[in-house]
């Protein structure tokens, strides 16, 4: 990234946008397809100004029609073309969870690897928007159980186009998860194309004696803890796996090898979430390194409530992670 | 128009290697020696061949559980179909999808598929497609009486009739969903009658007359290749085995005289008759047709048998494209 670049701020939804007008100048078998991403520019706005470049066959609104939309993906992308499908909230990838999960992902491996599916589905998880338990959900964990299926979450705009440019070209289909909440964030943004490599994770904050692994949102609220932290003489290292499959074990590892503590974050709810399989991949990899169980933060075990003042409670936040990384330390918080 | 020779020959052709085909499957699988189950497409023979007449480079198929007729009509291999079925390392899927997944991608048939209502939004990407790269290309989208219930059909046909796309619904009625009589499972006769929702032309044929079908698929994927949309063709049709494997008689969800009556109106048989009355091919001619097959058949199975199971290695290969 050179200095020049780097200057430029812009938020999430910018970025998706420039990466999406990238991908489709760079590749004519490229389209996008959703409902309301066309005329509308998509009820989040990240595809404003596409359809006037690109024109109707390119940018497709469809019937509010989940199963046919992914579907449309799957034959699309087995006969030849690149297509992104946008399911506007990721709770409604329930309506489409056949052709997902018994169609996309599978067709590969049924057909003995003959067919190849380059579909890249985009979606908007998170909470934070009071909108209550059908549009605020992080299903991810849902995704990373299905062998056929790339995860990655973006935690801001440079992922957000990094790994939507990665997953695009990428061979297989990959579910490329957004956050509501982070749409409006803003940060540095290269002009140019590049990809975030699917399997890398980043190390955000380095650190020496608590590593914090955490997705998304929760990213922003483990900086922040950690800078809470600081106060009581931790220095702890964050790290964003930025893709759940294929995982960066490794990343992860080296740097349990180094802290000898560790706390897995995401905003789903954290029974069963995908932070279970990180801790058990962790001690699995490093037991012998381990000074304190690996702890785990995540949304308690109800849906996302609507009043604000349940889901402040529910999403977990900057207090609740130094809070768990003291008591995990022995420490009162 | 009466239809060449050549066409009702083809056609005659394309049915006796289904159900050759399927005959050979079902006693292998009663013998113990196919694994698995299979839903085998004896008696529908007429509909998968009356469409896939039409059908040439760059269309798709996509398919059902009852899958093997549909590639078979659009010229699958017998060789790795039948060392699919074995799951040996030489069939079309590596053995790794056996009868519900048995796929061609080169010949477009884009899967049987286990999931009933699974194919029709696939079939909607794959027309997507043939009208996004600018090709003449159709899909054929079969689905049976049950699949016709799923939302997902629903959906899809509604994308289709609005987007116009080269597409037809090829809905096998046979009767039948799984066990339970059409009569049984939605309120309505005719399944045609459901296109009218969705803006495009249903249309009912005679699923055990070859001629009718390919009379009535002609128009219809001549019209979608003229870019004016889908049409919706019901062919009455009938399984004359059961939903798995082959019995089909002595069963309680239907009477053995329903059986016998639809037997009587055996596809084959009924144009076996109309070639020899025309004079193209009689009963001798038929018998060398059908032995060429029996023979090809036969050394399939044994291609099959002596293949190699695939290696455990292969196990999570081709779960990702590398």
């Amino acid at each position: 990234m050179t200095a020049a670049t780097a200057q430029r701020q812009l938020p999430t939804v910018m970025a998706i946008n420039e990466a999406l007008r990238q991908l489709m100048r760079e590749d004519p078998n490229v389209f996008l397809a959703g409902e309301d991403v066309a005329l509308y520019g998509s009820v989040f706005g990240f595809s404003r100004g596409l359809l006037d470049e690109f024109g109707p066959e390119r940018v497709v609104d469809t019937p509010i029609s989940e199963a046919a939309l992914v579907g449309l993906g799957v034959g699309a992308a087995a006969t030849g073309l690149r297509p992104i499908i946008d399911i506007m909230f990721m709770d409604f990838m329930g309506v489409a969870m056949d052709q997902l999960v018994n169609q996309a992902a599978k067709m590969r491996y049924m057909f003995g690897g003959k067919a190849r599916l380059p579909l890249t589905i985009h979606t908007m998880a998170g909470a934070g928007l009071n909108l209550a338990a059908q549009h605020s959900q992080s299903l991810e964990a849902w995704f990373c159980h299905v062998p056929g299926l790339k995860v990655v979450m973006a935690s801001g705009p440079y992922e957000a186009k990094g790994l939507l440019i990665a997953a695009v070209r990428d061979e297989s289909p990959v579910i490329v998860i957004n956050h509501k909440a982070l749409l409006g964030l803003a940060g540095p943004v290269p002009e140019e194309m590049y990809e975030i490599p699917l399997g890398q994770a980043a190390v955000v904050r380095p650190g020496t004696n608590f590593t914090i692994i955490a997705t998304g949102r929760m990213v922003h609220e483990s900086l922040a803890a950690a800078e809470q932290l600081r106060e009581h003489g931790i220095d702890a290292e964050v790290i964003d796996p930025r893709s759940l499959v294929p995982l960066d074990t490794e990343t992860l590892v080296a740097s349990l090898r180094k802290t000898h503590r560790a706390l897995v974050v995401h905003e789903a709810v954290r029974f069963g979430g995908f932070g279970a399989e990180i801790a058990a991949q962790l001690q699995e990899a490093a037991f012998d390194h381990l000074d304190a169980p690996i702890g785990r933060v995540g949304a308690p075990f109800s849906p996302v409530p609507f009043s604000p003042a349940l889901e402040a409670h529910y999403v977990p936040n900057a207090d609740r992670i130094a809070g768990e990384v003291l008591r995990l330390l022995g420490r009162a918080a | 128009m009466p239809l060449s020779a050549e066409t009702l020959r083809d056609l005659h052709r394309r049915m006796l290697r289904i159900r050759l085909f399927e005959e050979e499957a079902g006693r292998l699988s009663e013998a113990g020696r196919i694994p698995g189950a299979l839903h085998l497409y004896v008696g529908e023979e007429a509909v998968a061949a009356g469409v896939a007449a039409h059908l040439g480079p760059g269309d798709q198929v996509t398919s059902t559980h009852r899958g093997h007729g549909h590639l078979v009509a659009v010229g699958g291999d017998f060789r790795q179909m039948f060392a699919e079925l074995f799951g040996r390392a030489t069939g079309y899927c590596r053995g790794k999808g056996g009868s519900m997944h048995i796929a061609d991608m080169d010949l477009g048939m884009l899967g049987a598929n286990g999931i009933v209502g699974g194919g029709p939004p696939i079939a909607v990407g794959a027309a997507f497609s043939n009208k996004y790269r600018k090709t003449q290309n159709v899909t054929a989208c079969f689905f049976g009486d049950g699949a016709s219930n799923e939302g997902s059909f629903h959906e899809a046909a509604n994308m289709a009739g609005l987007y116009r796309l080269p597409l037809i619904f090829v809905c096998e009625n046979n009767g039948f969903g799984e066990f339970t009589r059409q009569d049984r499972h939605q309120a309505i006769r005719d399944i045609a009658d459901r296109a009218a929702g969705y803006g495009f032309p249903g249309i009912v044929v005679d699923g055990m007359d070859a001629v009718a079908v390919y009379e009535a698929a002609g128009e219809a994927i001549a019209r979608a290749r003229r870019g004016e949309g889908p049409t919706l063709l019901e062919c009455k049709t009938y399984r004359f085995f059961d939903h798995v494997g082959v019995r089909g008689m002595g069963v309680v969800y239907r009477s053995d005289d329903e059986v016998r009556a639809w037997r009587e109106r055996d596809p084959i048989t009924l144009l076996e008759r109309r070639l020899a009355e025309l004079g193209i091919l009689d009963e001798a001619g038929a018998a060398a047709v059908r032995e060429a097959i029996q023979a090809e058949v036969r050394e399939a199975v044994a291609f099959a048998e002596a293949s190699p199971f695939p290696d455990p290695a292969a196990l999570t290969e081709d779960v990702y494209a590398s």
